[in-house]
């Protein structure tokens, strides 16, 4: 009975490729979409996961994300050392300052000023130069896709000079590092010598990074950081989980994306809704005399749902196929790379697209149950 | 055993479609016999029933009130699921329409009963092939309905209604949509090749060209018979 379904569904061309398509365009709207989504969301917490030598971020109380952090007074570092289980903490500054190209522009940066003596937080893949150089006089390391953006076309040079709050500023390395969400590009320099490139402020440690020692959990030294000092302390996953929350429940972000998915949704539901219940309907008196013939309902049920599945199942990997396809065509984009399919966004397009199917059967079968075998006659 | 040796026993039939002003009395009170080996010719005029009483033959509907009982199963009687599986084993449908599946072959088309009892489908297109010939339609088993002509399609409807050997053949109007000589043909083929001594063959038609065909004529009337004509 199956292969007869099949062959009814194949039969008419023109309805078969149009319920595929409805399938695949949902699939590969909503599949590229929350990829995309999450993607970028996570961008907004990318510096603190790019972070591997330290387990645990320190700042003020009040801090919602890593974008938006007050100076500590340089007393805390040492209380932040003095708590129990913490085997080492040093300074880390984060900020954002202006940079003047020889040619007179001026672009924005986000600057990492990394603890002169052990560089914690320093990029872990360089591309052109040494991360040794950073220890020479002004030196910079400046990310790939921050160099494209502030020397677009141009091969990479180093000893190319840029000027940072005045000061000189002397490029020795381009390194790899996570696209940030605001798309600037991420300088490194010492410490001591950001505290250069910054226009003066009170204090100019962001954040305190730390590692607890053997014996002690992360999150554990954490809270007893907070008991002894007030500042805020979180584990790497909680302070990408608290920057990513503050980015979906204060912007636009989850709201814009969630209409497009939704959109997709509906409109892939529509389309292959309204084709296979014409479909059925066009071959409503096929089914009649099938049931006349001796097909129970339970088996007409069979024979809807194995034409759902196979379209749902042909749509959904045909989507699949083109969004990674596209993540594909486009990782070369400096903009777009790093965004990819991910797993998650398949399987709840997946089933999303079940859904679909379901509805979609659903109506179908419906009409086809109440059919009277008589109506073959008529 | 009095009730086998017809094919089917009714017994003051009664239909009723609708209710209050819209209520109609497609059958009132029918008392038929159908006997194997036969053909029966069921005629009258438009409206008068013909129809409804060969669906509920054919088990495709319930009567309102009466009996009726086919190959001594007593069809009014039977649950909804006994019914389904009680028409795929022992009746053959031909339709005006020929009902034909477009995206199967006339051999596979013919194979359908065999394949809904069951059968691999290497063996069930095989059989049908062999009835598509007693058909005359060797030459386009694999012919789809759009490439035959209304006459070739009823014979392929013919072997479809015919392939898993029923006991009751019902035809409604098998040549309404056909041209008089594609309708010749057909008959002759319901004669020759259904009509076998264990087998019942009820044609219901409007056509007066036809009525030669039939061992018996029943005639109906609103509702009723009227007459029954020749061999009982
Ligand atoms: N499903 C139904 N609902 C309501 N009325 C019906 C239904 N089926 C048949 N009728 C009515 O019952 C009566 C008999 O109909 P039936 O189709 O059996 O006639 P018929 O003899 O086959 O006519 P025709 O020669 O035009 O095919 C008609 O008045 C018809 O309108
Ligand atoms: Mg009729």
């Amino acid at each position: 009975m199956s292969w007869i379904a099949l062959k009814m569904l194949m039969g008419d061309r023109a309805k078969f490729l149009g319920l595929i398509f409805g399938v695949t365009f949902a699939t590969l709207l909503m599949t590229q979409q929350i990829s995309i989504f999450v993607g970028i969301i996570k961008r907004t917490a990318s510096q603190i996961v790019d972070v591997r030598d330290a387990d645990i971020w320190v700042m003020d109380n009040k801090v919602r994300y890593i974008d938006e952090v007050p100076g500590l007074p340089d007393m805390d570092l040492h209380r932040v050392r003095g708590v129990r289980g913490v085997a080492w903490a040093v300074r880390l500054y984060k900020g954002q300052v202006r940079a003047r190209l020889p040619d007179g522009n001026f672009r924005n940066l986000i600057l990492f000023g990394l603890d002169d003596a052990t560089l914690v937080g320093a990029p872990k893949e360089m591309l052109a130069g040494d991360l040794a150089d950073l220890r020479r006089p002004d030196a910079v390391i400046i990310d790939k896709a921050g160099y494209e953006y502030m020397w677009p076309g141009e091969p990479w040079v180093l000893g190319r000079e840029l000027e940072l709050n005045d000061r000189r500023a002397v490029l020795v390395g381009v390194c790899k590092a996570s696209a940030p969400f605001t798309t600037l590009p991420i300088l490194y320099t010492r410490y001591s010598s950001a505290s250069g490139f910054v226009p003066k402020e009170r204090h100019l440690m962001t954040f305190i990074m730390a590692q607890p020692e053997e014996g002690h959990t992360s999150s554990e030294v954490c809270r007893r950081i907070e008991a002894q000092t007030e500042l805020q302390a979180l584990t790497r996953d909680e302070f990408f989980g608290k920057t990513v929350r503050y980015f979906l429940s204060s912007t636009g972000i989850p709201v814009n994306f969630g209409i497009t998915i939704g959109l997709g949704f509906i409109v892939g539901a529509a389309i292959t809704g309204q084709t296979f219940y014409l479909f059925t309907i066009e071959n409503l008196k096929q089914f009649g005399a099938l049931k006349a013939m001796g097909v129970s309902n339970l088996r007409l049920i069979g024979m809807i749902l194995t034409q759902g599945l196979v379209v749902g199942l042909l749509g959904y990997g045909i989507g699949l196929g083109l969004t990674a396809a596209f993540f594909e065509a486009t990782s070369g984009i400096t903009h777009l790379a790093g965004l990819y399919m991910t797993f998650d966004a398949a399987i709840g397009v997946g089933a999303a697209v079940l859904v679909i199917i379901m509805l979609t059967a659903l109506l179908s079968i419906r009409r086809v149950l109440v059919l009277e075998p008589a109506v073959v006659f008529r | 055993m009095v009730a086998m040796e017809q094919s089917v026993l009714c017994r003051d039939l009664n239909k009723e479609f609708g209710s209050g002003d819209m209520r109609t009395l497609a059958l009132r009170g029918v008392d038929l016999e159908v006997h194997p080996g036969q053909m029966t010719l069921l005629v009258g005029p438009s409206g008068c029933g013909k129809t409804t009483l060969i669906s509920i033959i054919a088990g495709l509907l319930y009567p309102t009130s009466g009996e009726v009982t086919v190959l001594g199963q007593p069809l009014n009687r039977m649950r909804n699921g006994n019914l389904i599986a009680f028409r795929g084993k022992e009746i053959g449908f031909v339709f005006q329409q020929y009902n034909l599946l477009p995206a199967l072959t006339a051999a596979e088309n013919a194979a359908v009963p065999l394949l809904i009892a069951g059968w691999p489908r290497a063996k069930a297109v095989e059989k049908a092939k062999s009835v598509l010939a007693s058909v005359g339609l060797a030459n386009r088993v694999n012919s789809f309905p759009r490439q035959l002509s209304g006459g070739q399609e009823q014979r392929v409807a013919i072997a479809r209604a015919l392939v898993h050997e029923p006991r009751l053949l019902v035809c409604d109007e098998p040549t309404a949509a056909l041209d008089a000589q594609s309708g010749q043909t057909v008959m002759e083929l319901l004669r020759k090749v259904a009509v076998q001594p264990d087998r019942a063959v009820i044609v219901v038609t409007h056509d007066n060209r036809v009525l030669k065909f039939g061992d018996r004529i029943v005639t109906m009337s609103d509702g009723r018979i009227e007459r029954i004509e020749g061999r009982t």
